[in-house]
């Protein structure tokens, strides 16, 4: 139920953001802007299905790696547009997600999320042997071009302004999902599924919909990334992937709007500065999950959300 | 044909590991309905701790096979009763994000202590060498290996199948609080099944040291295998696990055989053809 103030808070805080967006290039190297902007969709991606379809996909690098390397290869073999090279990687992303949706749906709870588990490294081992992947290499150099064949994207400036175009434009699109019936008969099947089915819910075709919807965005994300980093990995595709958008999503506070921007900055801003860590980063991180799942489980936009919300009373 | 007995028997081989470490998911599915994902980095501390016993203490392989089980178990107790027995009240998924977190710290550990390219452990002198048959070589460790653990999952099984213990751990199972009532300590039970569960691991990381490498890797790319074996026979009976899990070892062994390039994916397609005609799994009920 949206009251009065829950708007106001999610206007002020969606205003906040998009300033802090903006502003960030002139702050920070804007590359790594551009990746943090990858990631927050990433996760608002994945949010999209455990948070508010109360699914658990332990495999969404399958999404977001496959996009990326179809992004790539589309741009770099196919020398297709930027745009439309990113839109490949997303359409790859959406079949993918029709597939694996339709087996995955076929459980619940924990068979759900080792069946996405199993299905992503199937496609790993897929890319690791493909030859269009580049095997242990990648594809590097990826061109990053020009928009509509006009706006150089190779200023960095440029690029990132274009990527924050596109996350903002994604986030808005899940934003609305949310708030359509649709996302409101998503949060009834969370809550209670077979009180969904017998109020005559096709509770399958609706969470069938949700994950090819999270899987594509995940997909666009990918392919987003690619252009960025101007290159597509084997690590985009490894269940550690999938892992670390679960810990973005679960330090953000899970199904809560911003909840995935906040925890991905933190996740993608501990990695970079703790680089020279080496293996004490995967530490640091199983301690964050551990942490999170023990003491902190609404992640720090719930416990933000739920200090305003005593405030109030 | 020596070709394909070999693949076979390394496809037993993976059998036998994949059949331990479903067990031992399933019987703590079975009682705390969490799924372990730390699994694998269990079974990669039970080869490290061989490893160290043998390197610091000097206790070979067979105190090994003693000593380790005990001492993963330990630490699976410490795990359950500090952490995971606090997520019993909430969504089964909450146990599996913490075992996720655990794996990752403890693989995090072992990489940082010892690398990514591992240790070696010498396989026992009375193991070293093989027979060779008329069809196939057949090195003794993974005869073994084999043998040994075909013999303790059917010790497991016989434990909780035709034991009172087991009675009392199946009934809990399905009614922990009327097993409470009568004056049994289902809290302590939760708590050594997870400790025994752990253990299984454990032994099984023994057996793949003496054969393999001992590397912090070794459990993550295994227990994914493993979960799609979970799904694949379903969680509902022990004997299950341990024929699906030597039944997929055999089937990617001739996979290696006849089409190489699918070995490393057929178990997973598998498992799609299970969900689409089985979604319950092979021995799961409904």
């Amino acid at each position: 139920m949206d009251t009065g103030w829950e708007k106001r808070y999610e206007r002020a805080v969606f205003i906040v953001m998009v300033v802090c967006f903006v502003a960030m290039p002139y702050f920070i190297y804007p590359r790594f802007g551009m990746q943090l902007l990858c990631f927050a969709l990433f996760a608002c991606a994945f949010n999209l299905l455990i948070g508010f379809g109360g699914l658990l996909s332990f495999g969404h690098a399958m999404f977001f790696g496959m996009g990326s390397y179809l992004a790539a290869y589309s741009a770099t073999a196919w020398k297709l547009p930027t745009e439309l090279a990113i839109l490949a990687g997303a359409g790859t992303a959406l079949v993918m997600g029709v597939v694996a949706g339709l087996l995955a749906i076929r459980r619940q709870g924990i068979y759900f999320a080792m069946i996405t588990l199993a299905l992503a490294q199937m496609v790993y081992f897929f890319c690791l042997r493909a030859p269009f992947t580049g095997g242990e290499n990648g594809i590097q150099a990826v061109p990053r071009g020009k928009l509509l064949g006009m706006i150089d994207l190779n200023q960095p400036l440029t690029m990132y302004y274009f990527v924050f175009g596109v996350f903002i434009l994604a986030f808005i699109l899940i934003h609305r999902i949310i708030h359509s019936p649709f996302g409101q008969v998503l949060k009834a099947i969370r809550e209670n599924e077979p009180r969904a089915v017998s109020l005559g819910y096709r509770t399958e075709r609706y969470k069938l919909a949700a994950f090819v919807l999270s899987a594509t965005l995940a997909g666009l994300a990918g392919g987003l990334k690619a252009i960025v980093g101007q290159n597509a990995s084997l690590t985009d595709v490894y269940w550690a992937m999938s892992g670390e958008v679960v810990l973005m999503t679960l330090v953000g506070g899970m199904g809560t709007v911003f909840g995935p921007v906040v925890g991905a900055i933190i996740i993608i801003s501990m990695q970079f500065y703790l680089a020279e860590l080496g293996s004490w980063v995967t530490i640091v991180q199983g301690t964050i999950f551990v942490v999170c799942v023990l003491a902190f489980r609404r992640g720090v936009m719930g416990e933000l959300e739920a200090f305003l919300r005593r405030r109030k009373r | 044909m020596q070709a394909l007995f070999g693949q076979l028997l390394i496809g037993l081989i993976n059998g036998s590991f994949y059949a331990l470490l479903s067990l031992g998911l399933a019987v703590i599915f079975g009682l705390l309905n969490v799924i372990n994902f730390a699994h694998g980095a269990q079974y990669m501390m039970g080869a490290f701790v061989a490893y160290l016993l043998l390197t610091k203490l000097g206790l070979g392989y067979w105190w090994a096979l003693l000593l380790v089980p005990v001492i993963v178990g330990i630490t699976g107790v410490i795990i359950e009763r500090l952490m995971l027995s606090r997520l019993y009240k909430l969504d089964h998924l909450y146990g599996l994000l913490l075992t996720f977190g655990l794996a990752l710290i403890i693989e995090g550990l072992f990489q940082h202590q010892y690398g990514s390219a591992g240790v070696p452990y010498p396989t026992p002198e009375i193991l070293q060498g093989g027979q060779r048959l008329e069809f196939m070589y057949l090195p003794n460790y993974r005869a073994w290996v084999i043998v040994a653990s075909a013999v303790i999952c059917f010790a497991t099984w016989f434990v909780i199948e035709r034991t009172k213990l087991g009675a009392y751990l199946r009934a809990a199972t399905e009614n922990p609080a009327l097993v409470q009532a009568f004056g049994i300590n289902v809290p302590l039970m939760i708590t050594l099944t997870y400790g025994g569960g752990v253990a299984l691991a454990g032994l099984a990381g023994v057996f793949a040291a003496a054969m393999n490498q001992v590397a912090p890797q070794m459990g993550s790319s295994l227990i994914i295998v493993v979960f799609a074996v979970v799904v694949i026979g379903g969680m509902g009976s022990i004997m299950g696990s341990i024929l699906t899990g030597f039944g997929l070892g055999l089937i990617e062994g001739l996979t290696k055989y006849f089409y190489p390039e699918a070995s490393t994916t057929v178990i997973f397609v598998i498992m799609a053809i299970v969900l689409l005609i089985r979604p319950q799994g092979l021995f799961g009920q409904r």
